[in-house]
């Protein structure tokens, strides 16, 4: 089986240290991974934000340079919903003709991590090492549009020395939204403010989450309120070992 | 032009929100409410196994009702005139204002008793009657509290949901001796105390009234019938006692047939009020010699909802039942209340309903109602619990289209600009993460323009030294899988370190 890495461009330039994280957890459950260079950007920010008509580029881009994989794995939820639910939409009014049926030959191949780890491989014991007190933010894309439901509480179990402790109000979003944070500061400082005081309540030493865009919220706001949590992306907890 | 369900003057959401979110007391007064109704929504939807046919079915009646609309309502005018009663077409809020503010003129009364409905609100329909001399007394508990205290709703069920006892004390004993019947002397603010008060002032209205104006929460074409859900019995007094009823009703209330409404009657009372059934459905078909009203009207308003009709994405607002389940699930809702969305109808359905209302495919609407849109981290949870299934993440991308069309932001169009031109190629992507990489001691932690009030709380990340991918053309030294296609010539002159880039 050929798996394609789709890193994002948020992970690939702020936080290199996921994607070697899904490298090394994948290669150690027997998988042969490739990053291809040519990938960018899934064009969440831009359909979000309403410029939308403009990301076809970015919809072939993904269709092309994933379209000879087995599987296509990404660590960020967001971003695999961007790729499910609206590179078709986007496509099916895109100028150029074909895209429809390329996008259509490789969404059904795009899986969250935790969704290829657990249904495709088969494996909820990914004989992980993390000694520490954690709470799992179900980000509101991993829960609601992928529906990913308890396959990243059932890796995180079996994760040897790890406690997990159950977030109040997990369901509830973090307030980060993309440009929302920028367009809706004060809101969604309010709400990020609530999810820290959940988790800081717990007395978790870890949040972690399977997308990087509500940790970077979710962390900027445990920094400047000096909680003494940290955030760390699920994968990396997946990835590291005793040794 | 339609005219606007907005409240005149009020600023754009982010800025409405600002004085919202610092306001402990209405936020401690909306988390306890929105939570306390949406924990008894959850629990009376999860008790049916078939929540998910009912919800399926209530969105394909709506859809289906929709499409052929033009029948529809002329089978309900049929229906209503053969009944006896008489039906008025309204395009816009000032036509419907003036066919009801001259119909109860011809009754030659002055005074009107209204059951709580959000359509005449989005008129103006009791400032529009005041203008004319006719004094509207709203019946409902939440609206009577609103009226009285000369306040704003702020939620389409509860619309004095930010209002906590003490201050509805306040309201009735200062406003009620003015309106009518006055508080008791030494009243309380206990929830039973306020219910009496209440109670004795609107029945000497009731009482005395000759004129009722309504809405209606459905129309059933087949027999002209029209259905309010309550949970007072408020309604069920004004729509009985007087000798003339007019009932002010948006063309997308109709359903087709009493087998539709049987749905919608189970979907409706679970989402709003997390009751199994809700306490008074009154229905009213036409007149009835000897008893109720002698006297029927309908008026049957458009306001706007052909045009969002005519947009096949948009649209399924137009199926909202006016639960406010997706109100009470609102994290932005929760935290800003109903004001900071300046209309009537607040919350993520106000935030697709209202712009459409308005016309924002045309570019012409104020900033304020452009601002609604955006409302939204688009989490989904409003979705969820939509108990008629409409997208409204995906509707509010929509309408963000549409604004960006209108001429959205400048800024923004200049940054959206920028990141497409790096995004659609992997070499200048490359090219940006290891400038930044390089420059990464030199950038601030304060992030520039419109993004500085996010990083004010927020520490920004650290850019790292080394990005993914240029980790894993060193460590694996892999060529792409896919060659890129022939790259278009970057305006800035090539980055010397891209040499291994193949
Ligand atoms: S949009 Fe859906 S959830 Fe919201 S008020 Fe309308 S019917 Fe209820």
């Amino acid at each position: 089986m050929r798996v394609g890495l789709f890193i994002t461009c948020v992970n690939d330039t702020l936080y290199p240290r996921t994607g070697r994280a899904v490298v090394r957890l994948l290669e150690r459950l027997g998988c042969t991974v490739d990053f291809p260079t040519a990938q960018t950007c899934c064009g969440q920010m831009h359909w979000n934000t309403g410029y939308g008509k403009r990301i076809e580029p970015m919809v072939a881009g993904f269709a092309d340079t994933f379209a000879g994989y087995d599987a296509v794995v990404t660590p960020s939820g967001s971003c695999g919903a961007m790729i499910r639910d609206n590179h078709p939409r986007a496509a099916a009014r895109a100028a150029d003709p074909g895209l429809s049926a390329r996008v259509a030959a490789v969404v059904p191949k795009v899986y969250d991590l935790t969704e290829f780890i657990v249904d495709v491989l088969g494996v909820t014991d990914v004989g992980a090492y993390f000694p520490h007190r954690v709470v799992y933010h179900p980000t509101c894309h991993s829960r609601r549009l992928l529906g990913l439901g308890d396959r990243p509480t059932a890796l995180l179990r079996e994760v040897r020395g790890l406690e997990l402790v159950d977030l109040p109000g997990e369901e509830e979003c973090c307030g980060f939204g993309g440009t929302f944070a920028v367009k809706n500061p004060d809101v969604s400082t309010a709400m990020g403010a609530d999810k820290v005081r959940h988790a800081a309540g717990t007395g978790a030493e870890v949040l972690c989450a399977a997308d990087n865009s509500c940790l970077m919220h979710i962390g900027g706001l445990m920094d400047r309120q000096r909680t003494g949590m940290r955030v760390v992306h699920l994968a990396e907890i997946l990835a590291s070992t005793a040794g | 032009m339609t005219s606007p369900p907005t409240f005149l003057g009020m600023p754009p959401f982010p800025e409405a929100a600002r004085s919202a979110v610092s306001n402990p007391q209405l936020r401690h007064n909306l988390r306890k409410a929105t939570h306390t109704i949406r924990d008894k929504r959850a629990h009376v939807v999860g008790e049916l196994s078939d929540w998910a046919e009912l919800r399926a079915a209530g969105a394909a009646i709506k859809d289906r009702t929709l499409r052929r609309l033009d029948e529809y309502l002329l089978a309900a005018e049929a229906a209503v005139a053969a009944a006896g009663g008489t039906v008025h077409w309204a395009a816009d809020a000032a036509e419907a204002n003036r066919i009801v503010a001259d119909l109860v003129r011809a009754t030659g009364e002055t005074e009107v008793v209204k059951v709580k409905s959000m359509v005449t609100q989005e008129i103006g329909l009791n400032e529009a009657l005041a203008a004319e001399g006719i004094r509207a007394y709203e019946t409902d508990l939440a609206e009577l509290i609103v009226q009285l205290g000369d306040d704003l709703p702020s939620h389409i069920l509860v619309p004095a949901i930010h209002r906590n006892r003490a201050e509805i004390r306040e309201i009735f004993v200062r406003e009620m001796a003015e309106w009518g019947v006055p508080a008791p002397p030494g009243l309380s603010d206990e929830p039973a105390a306020l219910a009496e008060a209440a109670r004795r002032h609107l029945r000497e209205r009731f009482l005395s009234a000759k004129v009722a104006v309504s809405g209606a929460n459905f129309l059933v074409a087949e027999t002209g019938t029209l259905v309010v859900v309550e949970s007072e019995g408020n309604g069920r007094m004004c729509l009985t006692l007087p000798e003339t009823l007019i009932s002010v009703v948006g063309i997308e209330k109709v359903v087709p047939t009493w087998a539709d409404l049987e749905v919608f009657l189970q979907l409706l009372p679970r989402s709003s009020t997390g009751e199994r059934m809700n306490p008074y459905t009154s229905m009213w078909t036409g007149v009835t010699p000897g008893d109720g009203p002698r006297d029927f009207h309908l008026v049957l308003l458009d306001n706007g909802r052909t045009d969002v009709l005519a947009d096949t994405t948009g649209r399924q607002a137009l199926r909202c039942i006016r639960c406010s389940a997706c109100l009470n699930v609102c994290p932005v809702y929760e935290r800003t209340g109903g004001h900071a969305y300046g209309s009537v109808y607040p919350g993520p359905i106000g935030a697709i309903l209202v712009p459409q209302l308005r016309g924002v495919a045309t570019g012409k609407v104020d900033p304020q109602t452009a601002s609604l849109p955006y409302a939204s981290s688009l989490c989904g949870a409003c979705y969820e619990v939509c108990p008629v299934a409409i997208d409204i993440p995906e509707v509010l991308v929509h309408l963000r289209e549409q604004v960006v069309e209108g001429g959205g932001h400048r800024a923004e169009r200049a940054a959206m600009r920028a990141a497409e031109w790096v995004f659609d190629d992997a070499k200048r992507l490359r090219t940006v993460q290891r400038v930044a990489a390089r420059s990464r001691r030199l950038l601030p932690r304060r992030a520039p323009g419109p993004g500085a009030a996010w990083s004010d709380s927020r520490a920004l990340p650290e850019v790292p030294a080394q990005s993914f991918r240029d980790w894993w053309v060193r460590e694996r030294g892999a060529p792409p899988a896919r060659p890129p296609a022939a790259p278009a010539q970057p305006p800035v002159e090539k980055n010397r370190i891209e040499e291994d880039d193949r």
